[in-house]
């Protein structure tokens, strides 16, 4: 019954005060919009840096005279080197494969396989493939195990690309951090300011005899319909976006490894989440001042 | 009158007449027994509000009471009168607990404000009803939620609800703009409705701060003739006014404040006892020559 009463207390105050709650409603619409841009765009830039560092490995090539003992000590020893997540061997004889199907013509010239049997040392953490490396080629030029032929090095490549994918990481957090501010503050201003415009209201009732939180409950329900609303415009605007601008271009971009983003029911969610959130916490919050009479 | 008595127990100071030389002169006490209500009922205090040695003095410094000293009964009607800034909104603020005297102690019907904590303010205030010279209406609700409001945060039910506003807005003259808001009524009709509001719980005590600044003579008799209405069902009601013609015509208690201190308390001119409203409306009107005209 008294949900009821502020239900439609909340109602009736959106019909009669229409111009704050609409400018807190487009408020709210427009910074979902830009969060929800924003969310698949960090998401992408994260997932092709992540692409680019998990490239990031170390390639140990063996003496073409190993024996299959030798190979696995190897191993042993490569497993046991801290930083190492995984170890991938390859043959000679896969690497034959694998390269001649990238250049046919070349690999057919040869009479003999010249590739080394490898094994491809895949470090838990991008970061540490420049320490593994140094560990396997160990020290004054004396190498992990006698059966190691060489070290793949990539030791200036790999730096640039830990160093680019660390710049966009930090770009991206940046942004995301600097954009949450400023829709908490447009938000968080903009339901100040329809507040402020009905104080008076909130006096009247206060020496009526109304307790705070039967001032405060029409307000938060109305902070929560209006963030709902606004969210969802935000959605109906994201959704025609995508459908018109994204999915044509979708095909061109899977010949450039189409990025792994968030499942548009997700964004939906977190959107809707966040617009309820803030301006449901927003209004409750900014209230306060008020009550003091 | 025959049953007419002296007013015993208060402070107050009966006009310098002697008893015997009018009948038309009477205490208001004599008038409360008369009338019907709350105040009939036998047992609590009769001393409803008590401000002893009360001083404020506002953030900025200003004065806003000096060690005010005064009670009202049971029953009464009281003006507070005094020039602007003299502090009738601050005793009034005060007795809302809107503001917190500096020193002094306030009591309304026995208890001491102070030990209110803020928690309970709006329950105290449940009991107070409070008439402003703004209105302060809710200007997005009707004159019938405008009323329906005061019941509403009491938490009354619907059907509750349905049955008194109907009632308390007859009582005031507004049966027909129900409906209406606040800005499509005229001044008196909107303090009309500020009234019913203040009234529609039936609260002991009624405040009122310059009901009438805003108003026309003729609309300020119409709303002064509906506080007296309410006085008459057994509430205490208190008035700030600075219309002193208005004042010594209606020849009710009158407190006089002036730079925050009560200067006079006393009843002005004659006092009618149990007059109707329609008299006492009349007599507002007319200022008697001489009370035997009466
Ligand atoms: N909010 C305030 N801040 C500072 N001083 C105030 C405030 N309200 C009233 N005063 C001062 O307190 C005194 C009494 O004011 P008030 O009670 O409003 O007088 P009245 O209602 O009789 O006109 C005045 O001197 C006024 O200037
Ligand atoms: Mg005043």
């Amino acid at each position: 019954m008294k949900l009821g009463f502020f239900l439609k207390e909340a109602f009736r105050a959106m019909r009669r005060n229409a111009a704050p709650s609409f400018a807190a409603l487009a408020a709210i619409a427009v910074t979902m919009v830009v969060v929800g841009v924003f969310i698949p765009i960090v998401q992408a830039t994260q997932g092709s840096a992540n692409g680019v560092r998990n490239q990031v490995e170390v390639d140990v090539y063996m003496k073409t005279s190993a024996t299959r003992a030798e190979e696995n000590r190897v191993r042993g020893e490569l497993l046991g080197i801290s930083g190492v997540k995984r170890v991938v061997f390859e043959s000679k004889a896969q690497a034959f494969a694998q390269e001649s199907k990238s250049d046919p013509a070349a690999y057919a010239l040869l009479s003999s396989n010249p590739l080394p049997d490898t094994f491809h040392v895949i470090p838990a953490n991008p970061a540490n493939a420049l320490a593994i490396r140094s560990a396997i080629l160990g020290h004054h030029g004396k190498l992990l195990d006698p059966a190691i032929q060489n070290v793949s090095n990539h030791t200036s490549d790999t730096k640039k690309v830990l160093e680019v994918t660390k710049l966009v990481t930090i770009t991206a957090a940046l942004l995301a951090v600097l954009l949450i501010l400023a829709s908490v503050l447009l938000v968080g201003n903009t339901i100040r300011l329809s507040l402020y415009a009905r104080r008076r209201e909130v006096e009247v009732m206060k020496l009526v005899g109304a307790t705070d939180w039967f001032i405060r409950w029409p307000f938060v329900i109305e902070g929560v319909l209006v963030g709902a609303i606004g969210s969802l415009i935000a959605l109906i605007i994201l959704g025609v976006m995508k459908v018109a601008l994204l999915d044509p271009l979708a095909g061109n971009w899977s010949l450039l490894h189409a990025p792994q983003t968030i499942p548009f029911l997700w964004l939906v969610v977190i959107l809707i989440g966040a617009g309820i959130g803030v301006s449901a916490l927003g209004s409750g919050l900014s209230l306060r001042r008020f009550l003091r009479v | 009158m025959p049953n007419s008595r002296q007013n015993s127990g208060t402070r107050r100071r009966l006009p310098a007449s002697g008893p015997g030389q009018s009948n038309a002169r009477a205490s208001i006490r004599s008038e409360r027994l008369a009338a019907p209500g709350p105040s009939a009922r036998p047992g609590g205090g009769r001393t409803v509000v008590e401000f002893r040695s009360v001083s404020l003095r506002y953030p900025s410094g200003d004065k806003g009471l000096d060690q005010a000293t005064f009670s009202v009964e049971r029953g009464e009607f009281v003006f507070l009168i005094g020039s602007t800034g003299s502090g009738k909104s601050t005793v009034m603020r005060t007795l809302i607990k809107e503001l917190e005297p500096t020193s002094g102690t306030i009591s309304v019907a026995g208890r001491d404000l102070s030990e209110i904590s803020r928690a309970k303010v709006p329950y105290y205030r449940r009991n107070i009803g409070m008439v402003f010279q703004d209105f302060k209406l809710l200007p997005n609700r009707t004159v019938y939620d405008n009323v329906a409001y005061a019941l509403q945060v009491t938490g009354h039910s619907r059907r509750e609800i349905r049955a008194k506003v109907p009632d308390i807005l007859r009582l005031t003259g507004l049966s027909l703009k129900l409906h209406n808001y606040p800005d499509q009524l005229s001044g008196g009709e909107q303090q009309r409705v500020s009234i019913a509001r203040a009234f529609v719980n039936h609260p002991p005590l009624l405040l009122a701060d310059e009901p009438t600044g805003n108003l026309d003579p003729d609309t300020s008799i119409d709303i002064m003739r509906l506080l007296y209405r309410i006085n008459r069902t057994g509430t205490t009601v208190l008035v700030a006014s600075h219309d002193h013609a208005m004042v010594n015509r209606m020849r009710r208690r009158v407190l006089e404040l002036s730079g925050g201190r009560i200067v006079r308390d006393e009843a002005t001119g004659l006092y009618v006892r149990d007059e109707s409203t329609r008299e006492f409306a009349q007599r507002l009107r007319n200022p008697p020559q001489a009370p035997e005209s009466l």
